[in-house]
């Protein structure tokens, strides 16, 4: 029996396979991780953009707080979760294009021949994003504090704020991944830069809905992101606002950001199949 | 070299750089695109700000946003006049240039005459798409030959600078560096609203920011009408940053002649 378990070729077992996804993907992250160290210029853009979103967008119109039905009276509250939505994203596609450039190297051909799970491939850099997107969430949210952002809502806030924000930074890796395995070259971060930014000012991103007028309010009715911003700033806004913290303005983000987040990592996983074939 | 040779010498180079930017309508796009993106944008977003205190009286929030979407688009596409340049550095036909008899001044304004033309032709390309949608210059016609001159002075203002930074460096890369310098320049001052809306620190900074002129210049034409006062800030102010830009890029073309 056991002379016939040895020339037996060694099925790999689901467990096994999961385990080593897992520890494929682990690697992948702290690759991640690591590239912010060798390349910082990469990194340092989607750290330091929100931050100055902030700082600008709240002092530039810092007077629209003063328009009726504005749901708060600091411009700052307001702007914070944007520039944190903001570096998120840049989070997500920032890893497509490191990715672009392991392709145009050579390393992710190597990365497809060893034996490495096709799921950590995306898993990985998933991993990194999130990451990225809590050492953004907790270096944004510090220096809001120093610049006067008040969270309502309590901690709460803080922690629909960081769930908004790694749903962002998950659409848009999955978004920015697709990307990448579709056009396999440089062009593809100014595909991915370009629809990002048009996906997040084309919604609530700089006023509430409702004072938004004309085409974009219909835009940005329709447009995902303004539920999800809405997550984002529910623990931030006044206690008598309706945009408040409530399951009524959290669903709908909860929502959002599920499906998007399955639509781009799907984008994702079809874009290295075409990269296989 | 007659003057007349320097003249004939700065011309080729100008229709030359002029050329090289419009064969290159991937990098044109963007400066044309985006602040027409953004000025749709604003008006959808900030049209109720207009009754704010302090907010100049305006038609429109377009109306408000046209002088601000001219330097914003001059701004970004005298970006790439000079990161042209760089690349002329790059490629070693800059030296080829500087070997051949021509022109010292004729080299660098020729470069930057591309640059130049294609801010103003920016200008006037912003007021025409804005005009059908309801925005009014105040200035009239004259306000708006004025706009497309001061479009054009602005941007061969800002690319002397850039310039300066692409003989210093000779990459294109960090003329592109420089890019986030200007977007904050930007930001931070009175382009995208007034300064009279404005509170503490963000006033003051505003307050000493040249761009908040540049575009305040412009502004008034599109809002006050025709004036002294708004010629002079939207001509001689660009005026200005031309003489300080080209004397500080022939300062660093003499510095690197002098290395070689």
């Amino acid at each position: 029996m056991s002379t016939l378990s040895a020339t037996t070729p060694s099925v790999i077992t689901d467990d096994e396979l999961r385990s080593s996804s897992i520890r494929s993907a682990r690697s992948l992250a702290l690759r991640g991780l690591r590239n912010i160290r060798r390349l910082p210029s990469a990194f340092l853009p989607a750290l330091f953009m929100p931050v100055f979103t902030t700082i600008a967008f709240s002092g530039t119109f810092s007077a629209i707080t003063n328009l009726p039905g504005f749901p708060t009276d600091r411009s700052v509250n307001w702007y914070m979760p944007l520039g944190i939505c903001f570096g998120s994203a840049f989070s997500g596609v920032g890893l497509g294009f490191s990715t672009i450039r392991d392709i145009e190297t050579g390393f992710y051909d190597r990365l497809r021949m060893s034996p490495t799970p096709r799921t950590s491939l995306i898993l990985g850099p998933l991993f990194t994003a999130w990451l990225r997107a809590l050492m953004i969430c907790v270096f944004v949210i510090t220096i809001g504090f120093i610049l006067g952002v008040r969270f309502t809502a309590g901690v709460i806030g803080i922690v629909t704020l960081v769930a908004a924000s790694l749903g962002i930074a998950t659409m848009c890796l999955g978004w920015g991944l697709g990307i990448a395995f579709r056009f396999r070259d440089m062009r593809g971060a100014a595909v991915m830069q370009l629809t990002m930014f048009m996906g997040l000012y084309l919604s609530s991103a700089q006023v509430p809905l409702p004072l938004i007028i004309g085409w974009l309010h219909a835009v940005a009715r329709i447009n995902p992101v303004t539920n999800i911003l809405r997550l984002a700033r529910q623990g931030l806004v006044s206690k008598s606002s309706s945009d408040y913290l409530s399951w009524g303005n959290t669903w709908g983000g909860l929502v959002a950001i599920f499906g998007m987040s399955i639509l781009a990592l799907f984008f994702a996983k079809r874009g290295l199949g075409k990269l296989d074939k | 070299m007659t003057t007349a040779v320097a003249v004939r010498q700065t011309i080729a180079l100008t229709k030359r750089s002029t050329l090289a930017i419009a064969r290159q309508p991937a990098l044109l796009a963007p400066s044309l695109v985006f602040p027409l993106f953004f000025a749709a944008l604003s008006a959808s977003s900030f049209s109720k700000t207009t009754r704010l205190p302090g907010f100049p009286k305006v038609d429109s929030f377009l109306q408000f946003s046209l002088a601000s979407t001219v330097i914003q688009g001059v701004l970004f596409g005298s970006v790439s006049g000079a990161a042209a340049l760089a690349t002329d550095i790059e490629i070693g036909f800059f030296d080829r240039l500087l070997a051949s008899p021509t022109s010292r001044t004729g080299i660098l304004i020729g470069n930057l005459m591309g640059s130049a033309l294609f801010g103003a032709a920016q200008s006037a390309v912003f007021i025409g798409a804005l005009l059908p949608f309801g925005v009014r210059v105040e200035a009239g016609i004259p306000g708006i030959l004025i706009m497309i001159v001061a479009g054009g002075l602005i941007a061969l203002g800002i690319a002397s600078l850039m310039s300066s930074v692409a003989i210093r460096t000779g990459s294109a890369e960090s003329v592109q560096g420089t890019f986030p310098l200007l977007f904050v320049l930007l930001f931070f001052s009175s382009a995208f609203f007034p300064r009279e809306t404005m509170h503490g620190i963000y006033k003051r900074i505003a307050d000493l920011n040249p761009i908040s002129y540049l575009v305040e210049g412009l502004r008034s034409l599109v809002l006050d009408g025709f004036s002294m006062s708004a010629i002079s800030r939207s001509i001689i102010v660009p005026i200005g940053i031309c003489v300080v830009g080209i004397a500080f890029a022939l300062s660093e073309l003499r510095r690197k002649i002098r290395a070689q």
